[in-house]
This record gives structure tokens, C-alpha cells and sequence, in this order.
């Protein structure tokens, strides 16, 4: 098990090695998580890289991430744990055979840990020999706010509660990184067990670095138009503008197509890679790409 | 350290005045992370501090002029710093105008003797109404009772008829007869209220509504948990947490003061663009019903208009428009902006008196979940 970096330089250094290039604020966020044990609580639009945080985090850590998608009626049975009612059903049929059924005994051990589903949270409250997990609860305002009180328990003191079993603590707190796109506000209850960052848009000089490390096959010269066509049309009024990951995506799908320089035929005929509503796509195709070309170009 | 302890605490007391809520629990946190850096590097201290103590992202830009003003003073004299505080201004013109147009109704011709003096007060104009009078509609407005319809949510709680099973109870209610499913556990989907979207013309046409249409905004606010209410004239001002206040006089204050382009010229296609822009999708995703009232005046492009009802349109689960004219017996929806919005528009009320609230009131409680 590797040791936690010891200060917010070797950080930023371990996560360049994964290729994520972080703003400074970022790191100290998550060299916190790491020193004080907290969860961490990422807020940004969609395609900042809030999710690839968490996959670099593990990956830099050498521990297994486990990985929550939230959605609206995601439940205790889903994300925490479910009684395996087939073999519980089994062993009864079992202990009939054997004529045992009416033991009062017998018949509550089938509410005992073999009979036990473990969902993600759960799962993230056990070491593995690499050190306990990286928990990824991705995208938490999809889930509903009955959802978040399932969090509470968890996020405060790495434990939950069983009925059947009692108390089931982690021997050692796990990383949690939980993921916001911010369609609605998150309970402050929960945001308080936290440690809050909003990852913004990167600056030009940040996302070239990124594009570079990310996409490396790609010539600079088209990579500086690209990420200057993408922070331009950030400045636009987009219903959705596009994120790093869409500049990303739309950097492979050029060099995809041996693009080595924008033109406005091909930025037209690529711009479903950036933006993914119609009113957006028509609106830029509307009269606004030769001038957005002509930022690009510098 | 304790004399960094002490600066923080005196920071976090700062923060608290500028309204950012902040713990004692913080405040140790933010000292045991403090021990893990190099204090001499101050953007390092301040990320700390921030990642600490920062919840919400319209919180950061204040933090960030509290931390500079604080530390500067603190380098220099060392005297408690000081944000001076909102400058409130008040309604009260706005409403003193109101009140001057609302005597100019001339009860005397309204043919409403034959009714009760509370049926009366039902039917007549909001501008006709006395300060008296106004009085006691507003509480009837606030009496007023609220039922959006619900909308099917995807969790389930125990029901003894519903359309899913229950593994865990069945089983354990099996136990009882040695193991033995005789009775399968059920579990039903809940049910929640739809949010109700308000978004409220309040330029200079709609100033003789303004006022009773806000006292509505109030009485929805109190009555029910998901409502957000938006203002616009010339800008989009959302006062939702305006309205959460204890008292309608301390919400129009700070109404007053948030939304200072009240009573000024109209620009609803504008308006609905950055509704679209910066709201809609967080708040019309979960089936919302959007509440659009207006006179349907405007300056702007109706294409605009057309263009921004379609797409709000197809975001909400209903669009009513009110429209305060649409009670008067020549009225026919011949402005540009009401000509361009009214094919998007599902349900279209007036919205002028008591009743006519009544009737809104009616049909939400009758609409489909």
C-alpha cells in the first residue's frame, strides 16, 4: 500500500503522473480528504473531470474504487445491502428436510452474514489488502433526498446499521469522493460531513495541458485552435456549453478525420461532438462559427 | 498555534456576519488541516480554509474578498475587519404608487350589490380594491388552500396492495409459520408533489397586479415545500429565498432591494432565455408545473418569445399562463409577445381577482398527475 503523498506538491505531482492536471485549490481539497479523513464533495458542470478525480484518486493510491451510480429511488437494497431470499428460502427448505424447522434458533440464523448481499456502501466499508477503498458516489443530485439520509450514517462515522446484524464499522475509513452536476442543491446536512469544492472550467493554459497529456498524438498546433474554440464558445449563450471531456472527445474525433488545422467546413460538420442540444447547434452554425474560428486561430 | 487559533476563530466570526455559516467543528478541522501545511504559503492557507468552510459556490467570491480584507487588516493593524453590511432599501415607493392607483376604481358602477360582502370582495378587480379591502383579500389569498397534483416517484414503501414485491418481509413474516410464504409483502410506489415554477411579470404594465401578485407568490410560499418564484421586468431576479422570510413585510423589503428593475419596461423573451439559461434544468427536471404570469406586453422579438415558450414548453410537465386582462369581455390576446407564446401554452387563466385565483387553484387540484 503506498503512503499518502506527504504534502500538496507531491499530490499535484502523483496526479500529473495520471495524467490529471489539477488547479492547486483542487489538490489541497483532496490532500485534505486524505489527511483528515473526510469525504470529499465535488460540484461542477458536467465534463470538468469531478468523476476522473475519483478513478485517478484510486489509481494513484493503488485501491480498488468502487463505483456508486445514483438515480431517483436508488434504495437501501440497492446501494447498501439485500438478503439473498433464494438461499435464504433454500436453507429453509433445508432445515425442514433435516427436521429443525421449528427451532426458533435455526431460523433466525438465516438473517445472519451468509445470507448477506453486499451493495457498494457496504463493500466500502472493507479493507482489502491494498488498503481500504476509493467509494465513488457519482452524480448524487440524480438520487432523491430520502437517498441522502441513507448517506448520513455513513459519511459521519464509516458505519452502518444493520437491523438484523447490528453495527457494521470499517476498520479503516474509506476515500469517499461524491459527485454533484448540481441539478439541484444537496442537503446542507449532508454537504456540512463534507469538504466542499467547485471545480470550474479550466483556463486555457490549463486545458492545453490537459488536451496534451490526455490526447498526446495530437499535433499542438491544432490542439491550441481546439481548447481556444472550446474556451470561446464557453462565452457563448449555451443552453450546455461544452466541458473538457467534450474538447477531448472532439480533439480524437479531428485527428479521427487527419484534421491538422480547423476550418469551418469540419468544425460544422463535427460540432455534435461539443454541443448536444439542437437550439445550441443552430445557434452556433447560425452566423457564429468565422468568428469563433477567427479566435481560435489567435 | 493558539495565536493562529485565535485568527481563525475571529475569521470563521467574520464569516458568520457576512453569512456564511460556519461551526466550531470547522473551525478545529481547519486548524488540524492547517498543521499538515506550510503556513508561510498564504494561497495554500486559503484553499484550506476554503475547502474547510465553503458549501455553497455562491459563497466563494465572498470568502475570497473576507480572506484578503481579513489578513491584509490582520497583517497591518490587526483590527477586526469589517464587510459593510447590505444597504436595504425599501418598497414602500412602489407600494405608495400602487395604493394611489388602487382608490381610482370606481366601486359605485360595479354592479355587485346583489352579493355577500365576501363574494363581492371575490369578484372585484384587484385595482379597485380600497387599502381596506386589500386587506382582507390578501387574507383570503393566504387562506387559500394549495393542491399541485402529485407525481409518481420511483421509491417504493411497504403497501399491502402494491405492484411490487417485498423479499425481505415476506420472509421474515414466513418465519412465523415455519418457514413457509403464505402471505407475499408488497411494496407501492409514493407519491410527491409536482414543484410549482412562478415566473412573474412585475414591469411597469403589470403595476397595479404587483402588488397582490406577490402577497400570492407569499401565501404559495408558506402553503407548500417546492415552490421557486422568479421576478422579471427587464432582468430575472429569483426571490425565492426572499420569500421564505417570516413576515411578507421583511420578503417585500428584501424583494425591494434584490430585484431593483421592478416597474420598469418588459423583455419576456429575454426573461424566458436566461430562465432557460441558468434554471431550467435543475428546476423543471422532476415534472414541474410552471406558473407564467403576465399581460403578454413586451418591447422584444416575438420570435424570442415563440422560441423560448417552445423550449420551456417541452421542459415542464404544464405551462399555464395567467394573464390579468384575459377577464375583460373585449379582450383578445392581439399582442405581439401573447400571439407569439400562446401555441405553447397548455392552460391560459385570468388572473385579476380573488376568484380567479380560486379557479387556478381548482384546476391544479383537477390535473393529471
Amino acid at each position: 500500500m503506498p503512503p499518502l503523498p506527504a504534502t500538496i506538491d507531491d499530490l499535484q505531482t502523483a496526479l500529473a503522473g495520471q495524467r490529471y492536471m489539477a488547479e492547486r485549490s483542487l489538490t489541497t481539497a483532496i490532500f485534505l480528504a486524505l489527511k483528515l479523513g473526510k469525504p470529499l464533495f465535488l460540484e461542477g458542470e458536467a465534463g470538468v473531470g469531478k468523476t476522473e478525480a475519483a478513478k485517478v484518486l484510486a489509481a494513484l493510491l493503488k485501491r480498488p474504487l468502487i463505483r456508486l451510480q445514483c438515480y431517483e429511488g436508488l434504495d437501501i437494497n440497492t446501494a447498501v445491502y439485500e438478503w439473498n431470499y433464494a438461499r435464504q428460502l433454500l436453507h429453509i427448505r433445508l432445515l425442514e428436510a433435516q427436521g429443525k424447522a421449528r427451532e426458533a434458533e435455526a431460523l433466525e440464523n438465516i438473517f445472519g452474514p451468509d445470507f448477506l448481499l453486499k451493495r457498494p456502501l457496504l463493500l466500502a466499508l472493507e479493507s482489502t489488502p491494498a488498503g481500504p477503498p476509493v467509494l465513488l458516489i457519482d452524480e448524487l443530485d440524480r438520487a432523491d433526498a430520502e437517498f441522502e439520509a441513507f448517506l448520513l450514517e455513513i459519511l459521519s462515522d464509516f458505519q452502518i446499521t444493520i437491523p438484523e446484524i447490528g453495527v457494521i464499522r470499517a476498520a479503516a475509513p474509506p476515500v469517499v469522493v461524491i459527485t454533484s452536476n448540481r441539478t439541484r442543491e444537496i442537503h446542507d446536512a449532508l454537504k456540512r460531513r463534507c469538504l466542499y469544492h467547485w471545480i470550474d472550467y479550466p483556463s486555457f493554459e490549463r486545458e492545453m495541458e490537459i488536451v496534451l497529456a490526455r490526447a498526446p498524438h495530437a499535433p499542438e498546433a491544432l490542439a491550441r485552435q481546439v481548447v481556444r474554440f472550446a474556451q470561446a464558445l464557453r462565452q457563448e449563450e449555451l443552453y450546455k456549453a461544452p466541458g473538457v471531456a467534450e474538447t477531448l472527445d472532439w480533439i480524437a474525433a479531428l485527428v479521427a478525420l487527419d484534421q491538422h488545422s480547423l476550418s469551418e467546413a469540419v468544425i460544422a460538420d463535427t460540432l455534435g461532438v461539443l454541443l448536444k442540444y439542437q437550439d445550441d447547434i443552430g445557434y452556433v452554425r447560425g452566423g457564429r462559427i468565422p468568428p469563433l474560428l477567427l479566435q481560435a486561430r489567435g | 498555534m493558539s495565536h493562529l487559533l485565535a485568527n481563525l476563530t475571529q475569521f470563521a466570526r467574520l464569516l458568520r456576519a457576512a453569512g456564511i455559516p460556519i461551526t466550531p467543528a470547522q473551525v478545529a478541522d481547519a486548524a488540524a488541516g492547517l498543521a499538515w501545511i506550510d503556513l508561510a504559503r498564504r494561497e495554500d492557507v486559503q484553499n484550506v480554509c476554503r475547502a474547510l468552510w465553503v458549501q455553497h459556490r455562491r459563497h466563494l467570491p465572498l470568502f475570497d474578498r473576507a480572506f484578503d480584507l481579513f489578513w491584509r487588516q490582520q497583517a497591518g493593524a490587526g483590527e477586526q475587519a469589517e464587510i459593510p453590511g447590505p444597504q436595504w432599501t425599501s418598497l414602500r415607493l412602489m407600494m405608495a404608487q400602487e395604493g394611489a392607483l388602487a382608490g381610482e376604481g370606481d366601486p359605485e358602477k360595479e354592479p355587485f350589490s346583489a352579493y355577500s360582502a365576501v363574494e363581492r370582495l371575490r369578484h372585484k378587480p384587484f385595482t379597485a380594491l380600497s387599502a381596506e379591502e386589500m386587506t382582507r383579500v390578501r387574507n383570503l389569498i393566504a387562506g387559500l388552500n394549495w393542491q399541485p397534483p402529485v407525481r409518481r416517484t420511483r421509491r417504493t414503501i411497504p403497501a399491502r396492495h402494491g405492484a411490487h414485491f417485498d423479499g425481505r418481509r415476506t420472509l421474515r413474516h414466513s418465519l412465523r409459520y415455519g418457514g413457509e410464504p403464505l402471505r407475499l409483502a408488497r411494496r407501492a410506489r409514493t407519491h410527491t408533489p409536482r414543484p410549482l415554477i412562478l415566473l412573474c411579470d412585475a414591469s411597469g404594465s403589470m403595476a397595479p397586479y404587483s402588488r397582490m401578485l406577490l402577497h400570492f407568490a407569499y401565501a404559495l410560499s408558506v402553503r407548500l415545500a417546492a415552490v421557486e418564484v422568479f421576478l422579471f421586468s427587464t432582468r430575472l431576479t429569483r426571490v425565492t429565498p426572499h420569500l421564505r422570510r417570516r413576515s411578507i413585510h421583511s420578503a417585500l423589503d428584501q424583494i425591494a432591494h434584490h430585484a431593483s428593475d421592478l416597474g420598469g419596461g418588459t423583455q419576456i423573451g429575454g426573461a424566458l432565455k436566461a430562465f432557460n439559461l441558468r434554471w431550467a434544468r435543475r428546476l423543471l427536471h422532476r415534472g414541474a408545473i410552471l406558473l407564467l404570469i403576465s399581460d403578454g406586453w413586451d418591447r422584444g422579438d416575438p420570435a424570442e418569445i415563440s422560441a423560448q415558450m417552445a423550449r420551456l414548453h417541452r421542459l415542464a410537465h404544464r405551462l399555464i399562463w395567467l394573464n390579468p386582462h384575459l377577464a375583460a369581455p373585449d379582450y383578445e390576446p392581439l399582442t405581439r409577445g401573447m400571439r407569439a407564446a400562446l401555441p405553447h401554452i397548455d392552460h391560459f387563466l385570468p388572473v385579476h381577482n380573488l376568484h380567479s385565483l380560486e379557479q387556478l387553484a381548482a384546476l391544479l387540484e383537477t390535473l393529471p398527475g
